[in-house]
């Protein structure tokens, strides 16, 4: 743990949004109630996924070192951050970035993040997202507030919440597209956050938004719900709407979105994806996670049913000025550039920047300018380069910057003439790697280098993939170097191995009685069309001789290639089979004894074995929107205490009161998910369900724990005295442990 | 002012012959062999990332790594956990960390080709922005400290500090030595 947390406190306090300062210092409370045991592992566990803070591998507190399993010595006299998780193990922080769009300062922080708490790597991710590995638990509120300081939440950066709006990086400077989506996105986002109707979800949920159909920088069709932008003529007036699909998503069984609708006039836009969160929440599975996503709703029911539920749910729904108050500035804050348009200056001689041209620029649809890709190899970029991007972005643009979800960085707004000397600035930072989007630029997720659930080594496998291809990449057919490849650990796909050119995924072996790792070869994906079609797995080979799978693969097509052949058209012509047969004899491994490196992963001498493989935390634990609220009721009773024990009377009393609201909100929402903050319906509807019904009575103590809480209503402004508050506290106390009881009685009824 | 959070990076001498992947090879072994102090967790290999940290070797309290960060090879020791005593206790600590690990390196890659670290410079740095921020108060007071420590190794008035020019950076100083220092004695 860092010595400056208290001093990061001290230092930003009055300088964050007061509504993630207490948000923030709410979850610091949690991780000290969880320390001291006073909450179960299982909802702080979610509680902290919720607030972007994962775990990773080997946090489980063993490891095998090649050949045999040993126990990390952590400290295990502290309790656990997680369901089999230790409190000291390192995790990860995922930072969310709205459909990609960074600030240099922003930039600057991650920067210094990466280098004071992590291992100074930044690293971005296939949804635009940065991750920072190997955080400790307890420095991650002082993450939070210097990146809030700086505008940045981590709030439902995972667990089963919304995860991060993705959006295309080219939006409103794209030639393709029907218009900015960059103002939706970001009126959604902020929609969404926190919003009470996204709370309680099964699992995950992911919405991206695209300019156009036909490329694939927002992959709509592979999230749960995709907007492509789009437009009609009514009366001459040309309207803005979104085709809706929804249900996509890749994971082991990839799922191709459906329409929801041909155009949905933008208006419409918040009010139907809180009304599909709504549905969401209250039909999708929430036991088995492995049938959780939205997706699996939608196969159920058949998109029509899913589409009326959505749509009665909507006219439900009360008006909230939110809906379309961002309407009228959309087209406020749109970027501007720097320096004056331009013309590319001769070009002389190097072959290198000849190469960046041709693969890292993209003409805008601005006459002058255009959008140059920061080619990060496998995403990761130090704090240097992160600082110098930064100076770089300020250099040559109004600090216009955003993320892809090909793990790369694009600037926006390049002058044509400033190009060479951008190059210039990007390669002495080390930054002026050509081949962007190319075959050499592969995607791959954090596989057994970090991921709990790697099974082979994704990162190691793309790395040895990058350095063979380097030396020859540029001299290969356009058609080969326009191949995307996608890698990832295991079949859950987070390297989004279905919608590539050539995609792997990690597999296991057991072969001559040794676990050997290997990949499945998948092929037929598109990336193109918004990710329109996914790849079927042929044959799995084992990971040492995949670079010689790809050179045949590739080889192959070459040779059989009919004249302008996509990659995807080709592989659908001559069969799957084909390509089986042309990679069978690689399945064969050598002895161990001949060839031990065989049996070992790339990267890593170490023996292979899947023993490190853990529980993973993508979905998070199901913890109900009860269990949620009781932990934050439960939360706000400790807080009192504190506050009375430094003498705010007042304070505790309040929020003690506070707390048995909280939980009596809680227990109405079992069966009224509508109710509302406001104290007297809350009394009111826990009155009526479940005071007068006698459901809330203690067989012992008849309904006074309940009588508690209306006295508490009652005498709800009244001055709190030291003794009062202190009495109040105990009565929270009872109140919420009558609560628990209460839900526990209900629930051992209808189980019974 | 106190210190923690002190990270080194002493250099390799000259270019570096030694192929980085063979490091991988070498921190997985000092894993399982117990063979430094503390608990060390995992390898990560970062050579793809143009002058990054090269490969990594995680730790629970500390980092160890053999990096390229400004395109020039070393071994890297950086202190993540707090450390208890006085700043000279942290500078001396994360010194010969740093110095254990570059003669556990030197004595197993010592021949064809050979790895030897120089002894004449490192870095020394504070990887805590709050408690050490890169100004002129911060040196003023870091110096005589730091000074005072090496003194006794290095000789008086036998070294420079040089501080980073980058005031984004890491508070930290260059060390450059007149006379070759031993690492042992550090
Ligand atoms: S695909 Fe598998 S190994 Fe890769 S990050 Fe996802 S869960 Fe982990």
């Amino acid at each position: 743990m860092k010595a400056s947390n208290r001093l990061w406190e001290q230092r930003l306090e009055g300088h964050l949004p007061e509504q993630l300062a207490q948000e923030i210092s709410t979850f610091e409370t949690e991780i000290e109630l969880r320390r001291q045991g006073k909450v179960d592992e299982r909802i702080f566990a979610e509680t902290r996924l919720r607030r972007g803070a994962y775990g990773q591998r080997y946090d489980n507190g063993q490891r095998h070192d090649g050949s045999q399993t040993r126990q990390l010595a952590y400290d295990t006299s502290k309790n656990t951050k997680g369901p089999n998780t230790v409190w000291d193990a390192p995790g990860m922080m995922r930072i969310k970035i709205p459909y990609g769009g960074m600030t240099p300062e922003q930039m600057e922080v991650m920067a210094e993040l990466a280098e004071e708490y992590s291992d100074n790597i930044a690293h971005v991710t296939t949804r635009q997202d940065f991750q920072l590995h190997f955080i400790h638990l307890e420095d991650t509120p002082t993450l939070m507030r210097r990146l809030a300081a700086v505008g940045i939440t981590t709030r439902e950066a995972c667990g089963n919440s919304v995860r991060n709006v993705t959006g295309c990086p080219y939006s409103g400077v794209c030639p393709d597209e029907a218009f900015d989506v960059t103002p939706y996105a970001d009126a959604l986002t902020q929609f969404l956050l926190g919003h009470p109707d996204v709370q309680n979800f099964g699992r995950k949920f992911k919405p991206s938004f695209s300019g156009c159909t036909q490329h694939a920088c927002g992959l709509a069709a592979m999230h749960d719900m995709g907007m492509i932008a789009a437009t009609r003529e009514v009366d001459g007036q040309v309207e803005r709407g979104f085709k809706i699909v929804v249900g996509g998503g890749l994971g082991a069984v990839p799922h191709q979105a459906k329409v929801f609708a041909e155009f949905l006039p933008v208006e419409e836009l918040l009010p139907i994806a809180q009304a599909m969160s709504r549905v969401f929440a209250r039909h999708g599975e929430k036991k088995n996670r492995s049938k959780a996503r939205i997706k699996f709703l939608i196969k159920t029911w058949g998109i029509d049913k899913f589409k009326e539920t959505v749509l009665k749910e909507r006219q439900k729904l009360p008006n909230d000025p939110r809906w379309t108050e961002y309407l009228n500035s959309v087209d406020d804050g749109k970027e501007t550039p720097l320096n004056p348009p331009g013309e590319l200056p001769p070009i002389n001689g190097s072959e290198r920047l000849a190469r960046w041209l041709k693969t890292n620029i993209r003409a805008q649809r601005q006459a002058g300018y255009v959008t140059a890709t920061v080619a990060l190899p496998l995403g990761d970029m130090t704090s240097d380069q992160l600082r110098s991007l930064a100076d770089i972005a300020r250099q040559f643009t109004n600090g216009t910057i955003r993320t892809t979800v090909e793990q790369n960085i694009v600037i926006r707004w390049v002058s044509k003439k400033d190009i060479p000397a951008l190059f210039d600035a990007l390669d002495k930072a080390g930054l002026g790697e050509p081949g962007a989007s190319n075959i050499l630029d592969i995607v791959a997720c954090p596989g057994t280098d970090t991921c709990k659930l790697g099974i082979s080594s994704s990162r190691g496998l793309a790395a040895e993939l990058r350095s063979r291809l380097a030396g020859k990449c540029f001299e290969l057919d356009e058609a080969i170097q326009g191949l995307h490849v996608k890698i990832s650990g295991c079949f859950n796909s987070c390297g989004q191995h279905h919608i590539s050119d050539i995609g792997f995924y990690g597999v296991s072996r057991n072969i001559q009685s040794f676990q050997v790792p290997h990949f499945q070869v998948v092929l037929g994906g598109q990336w193109e069309e918004n990710a329109g079609s996914y790849g079927l797995p042929i044959v799995a080979i084992p990971s040492k001789r995949i670079p010689d799978a790809l050179d045949r693969i590739i080889d192959h097509y070459m040779k059989l290639r009919e004249k302008g052949e996509s990659f995807q058209l080709f592989i659908n012509r001559v069969g799957k089979a084909q390509i089986r047969q042309l990679l069978d004899d690689l399945k064969t491994m050598p002895d161990h004894d001949a060839e031990p490196s065989f049996y070992a992963d790339w990267a890593d001498p170490r023996e292979y074995s899947t023993g490190d493989i853990g529980k993973g935390e993508c979905a998070g634990e199901v913890v109900s929107a009860f269990e949620f609220a009781m932990t934050d009721a439960e939360r706000m009773v400790f807080d009192a205490q504190t506050v009375l024990d430094s003498g705010e009377a007042q304070k505790a009393g309040t929020e003690s009161y506070s707390a048995m609201l909280k939980a009596a909100k809680a227990i109405v929402m079992i069966e009224y998910d509508d109710i509302t903050d406001d104290p007297d319906e809350i009394i009111e509807e826990f009155q009526e369900r479940y005071f007068d019904t006698k459901v809330f009575f203690d067989p012992f103590a008849g309904g006074k724990f309940a009588n508690y809480l209306f006295a508490a209503h009652d005498s709800a402004g009244t001055p709190f005295t030291e003794e009062s508050a202190r009495h109040l506290i105990e009565e929270a106390h009872l109140f919420i442990e009558a609560v628990h009881s209460c839900y526990n009685r209900i629930r051992s009824k209808s189980a019974s | 002012m106190e210190f923690q959070h002190v990270t080194v990076k002493i250099y390799v001498d000259g270019e570096m012959q030694t192929d980085p992947a063979k490091f991988i090879d070498v921190f997985h072994a000092w894993i399982r062999e117990g063979t430094l102090d503390g608990l060390l967790i995992d390898v990560i290999d970062y050579r793809h990332v143009p002058a990054g940290p090269g490969v990594m070797l995680i730790g629970d309290a500390s980092h160890y790594s053999m990096d390229n960060v400004g395109c020039r090879w070393g071994l890297r020791y950086s202190r993540k956990a707090v450390l208890e005593g006085s700043n000279e206790d942290r500078f001396r600590e994360a010194l010969q960390s740093a110095a254990k690990a570059c003669q556990l390196l030197e004595s197993h890659f010592d021949a064809d080709p050979s790895l030897r670290f120089g002894r004449t410079e490192f870095d020394l740095s504070i990887n805590d922005r709050a408690l050490a921020p890169n100004t002129q108060e911060t040196l003023a007071a870091f110096t005589p400290e730091l000074e005072a420590f090496l003194s006794p190794a290095l000789g008086h008035g036998e070294f420079t500090l040089t501080p980073p020019a980058d005031q984004r950076s890491l508070f930290g100083v260059n060390v450059k030595t007149a006379r070759p220092f031993d690492l042992t004695a550090l």
